[in-house]
């Protein structure tokens, strides 16, 4: 075995998982259940849990259509609405959570209108939570979801229309259970991205507790007055996190 | 009820191919489109079934046009009067088979109760009451096949069309299932397309043939008289007989500048002549008197063939010649060897190839 590999390889796995095991070494076990129940962290928890599910509730209700349209029609553009829809993806975090701001803050160019017919205000509330969230965790859904269209035999759909099945029917009856895998897949993805969100939350949401503090910003917080708060924290999100993977492992972690 | 349930001329321009195949077929009839592969055959199928639309021509289905470009008419998938059956079945995975056959009287407005009673009732028709709650992937291919053709007719079509219904099946099952899709094929009171490539399928299912070739129609008829009479060498080929085309002069037709074939049949002008295989004999040395046809010819190649050997033989007309392996082995045949060929004039068919 070349040693001019074999060590750096070893060196990377250990940059890697040293952090994460200083974690569970410097984890106060002995007062993590009260820690875990303090007012301030279950809140934190429990508007982390509501705004992820409500952010994936959106990527499903926008991105699934947007991956079928990606995956099925073919038109003119669809190589640079597919590039556009990945942008959130390599884009920095609170770069969105500015540019959530100039279009839905409250002088943003869909913020002013909404603000002054409807009354509505997205920056700095739980709302602008879920939007920032969805923002950033969308192209992760509509990746899985086209990949599992395409990959899926349209054929089945033509079979479906030579049954009597309308396209929307289809849709429902036949494509959406041929990717349901896929799908859950990408809704997990999506879901553990919106609950570890950061830098377009704070940018866009802001940090107030109990409606726009979401456990990542609890931590940051944290982490300047109480440490082991912090920590104990922190070790939910990467419970959550490894409790994901597992979940996925067959479908991610199988090219071995 | 017309005589011509379908009537339809299927026109497809696809680049450089062109389809262009006039289609009638009265209730209860089976056609099948049989041709080899790359002839048009799926294509022209999917046309009917509005999966591919029409360049020109038309689709006629029950007096209503399901596609005519001509006037911009057209009918989608969903709502013609259609089950198709397709090469691999394409059975919903996530449903049951019952589920399956349910599938389409649903979608026709049929309350769930219902249609599931309908499925029931289709899968008890094909014998499969008891795998009704199986999933296509514990099927067999065969059981498959029979939920597929189930899915099809459960919706009561006025038009249906079989993709290469055996195609997919092992040997053994092909044989059972091909008696018992005749069985219902024929009790089917709508019109019935087939498509496939193999014509001992064409000749068990269908009660006309319609041959496709490079997207045309090259011979139309009954089973007996497309074998009997082929006009193409892929047809030719499909009954394993020898076919030529010369210029006939009472008894004899030449079939090339060196050789004229003495006929048992008297015509004049173009004509074919056919012969099967079994007549040709082969002799080491040039056989003397009989009203025989004889050339010299050169052996290409050797194969068994059923009981026999068949052997390939290059001269004045490529022809095949199936010898028993006691003869085989007598004459020595291996490629590039000299042998004379014999064709008795009494086992040749010769037929004008006008008309």
């Amino acid at each position: 075995m070349p040693a001019a590999l074999v060590i750096p390889a070893g060196l990377g796995l250990l940059f890697l998982v040293l952090p994460l095991a200083g974690l569970l070494i410097r984890t106060p076990w002995t007062t993590l259940p009260e820690r875990l129940t303090e007012p301030g962290a279950l809140t934190a928890l429990r508007l982390s849990v509501q705004t992820a599910t409500l952010a994936t509730a959106l990527c499903l209700l926008l991105g699934v259509p947007l991956a079928w349209v990606l995956a099925r029609i073919e038109f003119p553009g669809r190589r640079l609405v597919r590039a556009l829809v990945t942008v959130p993806l390599v884009l920095p975090p609170v770069v969105g959570g500015v540019a959530l701001l100039l279009v839905f803050g409250r002088r943003g160019l869909l913020g002013g209108w909404l603000d002054s017919t409807f009354g509505i205000t997205l920056p700095f509330t739980t709302t602008g939570v879920v939007l920032a969230e969805a923002f950033v965790a969308m192209p992760f859904l509509v990746i899985a979801v086209e990949g599992a269209l395409r990959a899926a035999d349209h054929r089945f759909e033509e079979a479906a229309a030579t049954l009597g099945a309308s396209r929307w029917t289809t849709f429902t009856h036949v494509t959406l259970p041929l990717v349901a895998p896929g799908l859950a897949a990408g809704a997990v993805l999506c879901w553990a991205r919106a609950l570890g969100e950061f830098g377009a939350t704070i940018t866009f949401a802001g940090n107030y507790p109990g409606r726009t503090q979401t456990m990542p910003l609890a931590v940051y917080l944290a982490l300047e007055t109480d440490l082991e708060s912090a920590i104990v924290l922190s070790l939910v999100l990467l419970v959550v996190s490894v409790g994901i993977l597992v979940a996925l492992r067959d479908r991610w972690m199988t090219t071995a | 009820m017309s005589d011509r349930l379908l009537d339809a001329r299927l026109v497809v321009d696809r680049g450089v191919f062109r389809l262009d195949v006039p289609l009638r077929v009265a209730p209860g009839e089976v056609v099948a489109l049989l041709g080899p592969n790359g002839a048009g055959k799926t294509t022209a199928l999917r046309a009917l079934a509005g999966l591919h639309p029409l360049t020109d021509g038309h689709v006629t289905l029950d007096d209503v046009d399901l596609d005519r470009p001509a006037t911009g008419g057209w009918v989608p998938t969903e709502r013609r009067s259609i089950g198709v059956v397709f090469q691999d079945y394409l059975l919903f995975p996530h449903l049951s088979a019952l589920d399956n056959v349910a599938f389409g009287p649903r979608r026709h407005g049929v309350e769930r109760r219902a249609a599931r009673a309908t499925a029931r009732e289709w899968l008890g028709r094909v014998g499969l009451d008891a795998q009704a709650q199986r999933k296509p992937r514990q099927l067999s291919g065969g059981q498959a096949q029979r939920v597929a053709l189930a899915r099809a007719l459960a919706v009561a079509p006025s038009l249906l069309l079989l993709d290469e219904p055996l195609a997919a099946l092992d040997a053994r099952t092909r044989l059972d299932t091909r008696a018992e899709l005749h069985r219902h094929l024929s009790a089917h009171a709508g019109a019935t397309v087939l498509v496939t490539h193999d014509p001992l399928d064409a000749l068990a299912l269908a009660d006309r043939l319609v041959i496709v070739e490079g997207g045309r129609v090259v011979q139309e008829g009954d089973g007996p008289s497309v074998t009997a009479r082929p006009r193409t060498d892929y047809v030719a080929r499909l009954v394993g007989l020898n076919l030529y085309r010369g210029r006939a002069d009472g008894h004899g037709v030449r079939v090339s500048p060196e050789l004229t074939l003495t006929v048992a049949d008297r015509l004049d002008g173009e004509a074919f002549v056919a012969f099967r295989p079994a007549a040709v004999a082969l002799h080491p040395a040039r056989p003397e008197g009989s009203p025989r046809n004889t050339w010299a010819g050169t052996v290409t190649g050797v194969q068994r063939h059923g009981d026999n050997v068949r052997v390939q033989l290059d001269g004045p007309i490529g022809v095949a010649a199936d010898v028993t392996p006691a003869a085989a082995a007598q004459l020595r045949l291996i490629p590039g060897q000299r042998v004379w060929v014999a064709v008795k004039a009494t086992e040749t068919h010769a037929y004008p190839a006008t008309g």
